[in-house]
């Protein structure tokens, strides 16, 4: 079951990404999806290695548009201090503390870290992420606390 | 050309001005910024605004086809190695004991732990 999704899903996208259905060309595609399943079983049979998707895909659509709006108010925000003739910086290294229980969701929260500008995910611990902002105030941590809390949302409950 | 396609038309062009603007403000902030982490936010405006805007913009320059799909998909490979190789850049700096300079008043904490530069 499993063969046949990814097999279809490889097709799709090879027809997708070409655009050009002479036989040849879809030949060539139908080659590459067979390769590709071959490859990857024997590299499933060497080391066995899953990525579980613990996400909700229905809350991980409306944490994206939630991102985007933070995304755009965090760009506006570095480019006034771009612009500006005195360049307001204030660095600042600090910890933020995440919750999430999967790796999936955590690389989540590191990721929308580092996209929203002014702020980076430099290095990540077992409890907390080190973070590095361009314009450092008190708000900032409130405000990762919120994108943690959001993050959290999307996350399936793992039952432990 | 009726009014709905060169409204249309008038907005994707609105949404790749925008776009190379941030583009622009980002490249203008590398220059501009003083080291090496401020460099990176400059870096991470054209990474998220431009590539954001632009890609709509193109998209709905388009039209519905083939050509959008492949931008989405640009769109969604984009949105996850960005920020990956932004993450991976400053890691690097932090292994190798470069730090920010810290505003006057505030103390950059220092990690407790260190992954292993020779891991993963």
């Amino acid at each position: 079951m499993r063969t046949i999704f990814t097999a279809v899903f490889l097709f799709a996208l090879w027809l997708l990404m070409s655009g050009i259905y002479k036989p040849m060309i879809v030949g060539f595609g139908a080659v590459s999806v067979v390769l590709i399943m071959v490859v990857t079983r024997r590299m499933d049979a060497a080391d066995g290695d899953r990525v579980q998707l613990d996400l909700k895909p229905l809350a991980l659509i409306g944490y994206l548009a939630w991102l985007l709006v933070e995304i755009a108010k965090a760009n506006w925000a570095v480019t006034r201090i771009v612009l500006s003739p005195k360049m307001p910086i204030r660095q600042h290294l600090f910890k933020v503390p995440f919750s999430q229980k999967t790796d999936l969701a955590q690389v989540l929260f590191a990721n929308s870290i580092t996209l929203t500008p002014g702020t980076i995910s430099v290095e990540s611990g077992p409890n907390d992420f080190l973070v590095h902002a361009l314009a450092y105030c008190a708000e900032d941590n409130l405000a990762l606390a919120e994108m943690d809390r959001h993050v959290s949302l999307t996350e399936r409950r793992v039952t432990t | 050309m009726t009014t709905f396609e060169i409204a249309l038309s008038v907005l994707g062009w609105l949404f790749i001005l925008s776009g190379s603007f941030f583009a622009i403000v980002g490249a203008f902030g590398i220059w501009r910024f003083p080291d090496f982490w401020s460099r990176l936010h400059a870096a991470s405006i054209t990474d998220s605004a431009g590539v954001i805007l632009l890609l709509v913009g193109m998209a709905i320059e388009a039209g519905l086809g083939l050509v959008t799909v492949k931008l989405v998909i640009i769109g969604v490979f984009l949105f996850i190695t960005g920020p990956t190789a932004t993450h991976a850049v400053a890691n690097a700096a932090l292994v190798s004991g470069l730090r920010p300079h810290e505003a006057p008043g505030l103390t950059g904490a220092e990690p407790d732990y260190q992954s292993d530069p020779d891991d993963s």
